[in-house]
């Protein structure tokens, strides 16, 4: 049975403060994302890309309109199924966030160990295998204080998909890489994307990715002022 | 150490590799959190001394009901008794014997100090009223001006005291009188004296020449055997004619000045202040080290709270790390206080050690007051908005 889009957005209006000081930031929003797609948000600073962003993440309350996420109805949600909803995905953020105590593997476990109790090798394996798929195999023991700002981003990256999430919400992934692993992270994700059919939601201004993403959102002022697949037909 | 509290947790231990990463600033902390111990464990310290040398002068006698003056809070403190009191008490069925007990402190000037000795007055024929130890060498106290010496006595040279001896007696003057010493028993310095002494009643008197033997500082009763001293106690209290005065057991006498001296005498309130005040030191440490960990690390919780973490999780991180230092700051504090008790103790010859109850109360109060500081630093959490990472 298809289990249907991961994410749809319907009528969503979202605004900030409240009375004179109240500023709106999203104005009734309509968007449906494919399963296992790579979608591509732009647009100028301040348009709202972030929002929809933590919206969909399940960090903030949906006020208006509707959020479906991975088949469940965000507005009005319980915070347990909100916080269970989250396991789901994958973030990467564009600052690390790595705990400085942890080293890299002990970072990327953490991603498993919000799933519950598991097997300590099979977590380290797995954890692993993500560094590697990231070009990090021998930087697996080093703390991210020994790390370039690159090797940080990437372990963050393993961090986020080691748990298999349905749906990853990145936030200028590829901005503290190089071109080659900026191009390695993007294979992955859309290796992911057809391989298991992981869905990726990006804000992004990476020329590299709105090359090959399937599409491109952009957003002004809080309006979607175009959608664009460029690959399609 | 991380192997155990990843199996004691069933996850990565964050709070331990989270303090132990800056070494600097883990042995700062933990020398805090030792600090608070050590100024509890010094402060228990004396509270548990001061208990044994209020009680301690309750030892040197046996008896069952003890009648005082209604303003003797403590065995040294109040008005005397009218021995008449004796005698009406003495109707009691079950009141087998009684005597009176004088009460004075002497001062032995001995080159460079004064030693100052409660001395005790009683009737050498009673002794029965004493404690063993004690009576055994009450036989002395007979003779005019005989007296028994606490041999633990704070100033008192340990070769001096040893030397007393029914063949070799030590004689010292006090107001103009000798007082020969034929033996010794072991007591200790208190708050209020440095030693005790025992003689008798008529050499009391002949010491303290404006006491009246009508007018001792307490009446010691025993009840016969079987009989309740709870039962005699409180029909004494009908039958005595000053219904003013303390009739209590003995037992319930030493409870009641224990209690006084802890909670109404200044010293007992200072050192009762000192263990709330170190226990305060070592929530503010705890809370102060916990509360900085928390928010030098609010983004990486953040991020935790985004990929889906519960409360609990944060909870059990900031748990475990005041865990952490509570044990590990326990340790050095146990040491200490234990090396600087037992230098006060030689110092003062006060009571003055480390006892298992001590040790495990303060090791439990450590514990409890470092969760307490945990749950208070995770206040500071709800600042860890994950919204803010995007």
């Amino acid at each position: 049975m298809d289990p249907g889009p991961p994410v749809v957005i319907r009528g969503l209006n979202h605004w900030f403060g409240a009375g004179e000081a109240r500023k709106q930031a999203l104005y009734d929003i309509d968007l449906t994302i494919a399963r296992g797609s790579l979608t591509a948000v732009v647009g100028p600073s301040g348009s709202g890309k972030t929002t929809v962003l933590t919206l969909v993440g399940c960090l903030r309350e949906v006020q208006e309109g509707s959020v479906r996420l991975l088949g469940h109805e965000l507005r009005h949600a319980k915070p347990n199924l909100l916080m269970l909803l989250r396991r789901r995905l994958g973030f990467i953020f564009q600052a690390h966030n790595l705990h400085d105590s942890l080293t890299a593997i002990e970072n990327v476990r953490m991603g498993l160990q919000v799933h519950g109790a598991m097997d300590p090798r099979r977590e380290i394996e797995a954890a692993g295998h993500a560094l590697a798929l990231l070009g990090l195999a021998d930087r697996m023991d080093y703390l991210p204080a020994n790390l370039s700002g690159g090797q940080k981003q990437r372990v963050a990256i393993a961090r986020a998909l080691v748990g298999n999430p349905d749906l990853i919400l990145a936030d200028e992934p590829t901005a503290a890489l190089d071109r080659e692993s900026g191009s390695n992270v993007v294979d992955i994700l859309m290796r992911l994307g057809k391989a298991r059919g992981t869905t990726t939601i990006m804000v992004t201004h990476d020329g590299r990715i709105l090359d090959r993403a399937d599409r491109i959102v952009t957003l002004e002022e809080g309006r979607i002022v175009a959608d664009t697949a460029p690959f399609a037909g | 150490m991380r192997w155990i509290i990843a199996r004691l947790f069933g996850r990565l231990p964050i709070g331990w590799l989270q303090l132990t990463h800056s070494r600097t600033r883990f042995a700062s902390a933990l020398a805090g959190v030792a600090f608070a111990n050590v100024l509890v464990f010094v402060q228990l310290g004396l509270m548990s001394s001061m208990a044994t040398a209020t009680l301690r002068p309750y030892s040197f006698f046996r008896a069952d009901v003890m009648i005082s003056a209604p303003d003797a809070d403590s065995l040294t403190e109040g008005g005397n008794v009218a021995r008449q009191w004796l005698l009406q008490a003495l109707a009691d069925p079950e009141v087998e014997a009684g005597i009176g007990l004088f009460l004075g402190n002497v001062t032995w000037h001995l080159p460079g100090k004064g030693l100052v000795l409660t001395t005790f007055g009683v009737d050498p024929a009673a002794s029965g009223f004493l404690a063993p130890d004690i009576a055994a060498k009450a036989g002395v106290l007979s003779m005019r001006n005989a007296g028994l010496l606490d041999r633990l006595s704070r100033g008192l040279p340990r070769e001096t005291a040893a030397a007393i001896r029914p063949q070799t007696p030590l004689s010292f003057e006090v107001s103009g009188d000798t007082v020969t010493l034929y033996d010794t028993f072991a007591g200790g310095g208190g708050f209020s004296g440095d030693g005790h002494m025992v003689v008798s009643d008529q050499t009391f008197l002949g010491l303290f020449p404006a006491r009246s033997s009508a007018a001792p500082d307490h009446l010691l009763l025993r009840v016969v055997p079987g009989a309740d001293p709870v039962v005699v106690a409180e029909r004494l209290r009908d039958l005595v004619s000053d219904k003013s005065l303390r009739i209590r057991t003995y037992a319930a006498a030493g409870r009641e000045d224990l209690v006084y001296q802890q909670t109404r005498r200044p010293t007992g309130i200072i050192f009762g202040f000192g263990v709330v005040i170190g226990i305060l030191v070592g929530l503010v440490i705890v809370y102060q080290v916990l509360s900085t960990d928390v928010a030098d690390h609010l983004g990486e919780y953040a991020t935790f709270k985004a990929m889906g973490y519960p409360p609990r999780f944060f909870l059990g991180v900031v748990l475990e790390e005041a865990l952490v230092l509570g044990i590990f700051g326990f340790l050095p504090g146990l040491g200490l206080g234990t090396a600087l008790l037992a230098l006060m103790a030689q110092a003062t010859t006060l009571p003055l050690q480390m006892t298992a109850t001590m040790a495990l109360s303060v090791f439990v109060g450590t514990i409890v007051f470092s969760m307490l500081s945990g749950v208070l630093a995770t206040r500071r959490l709800a600042a860890a908005d994950p919204a803010d990472l995007f």
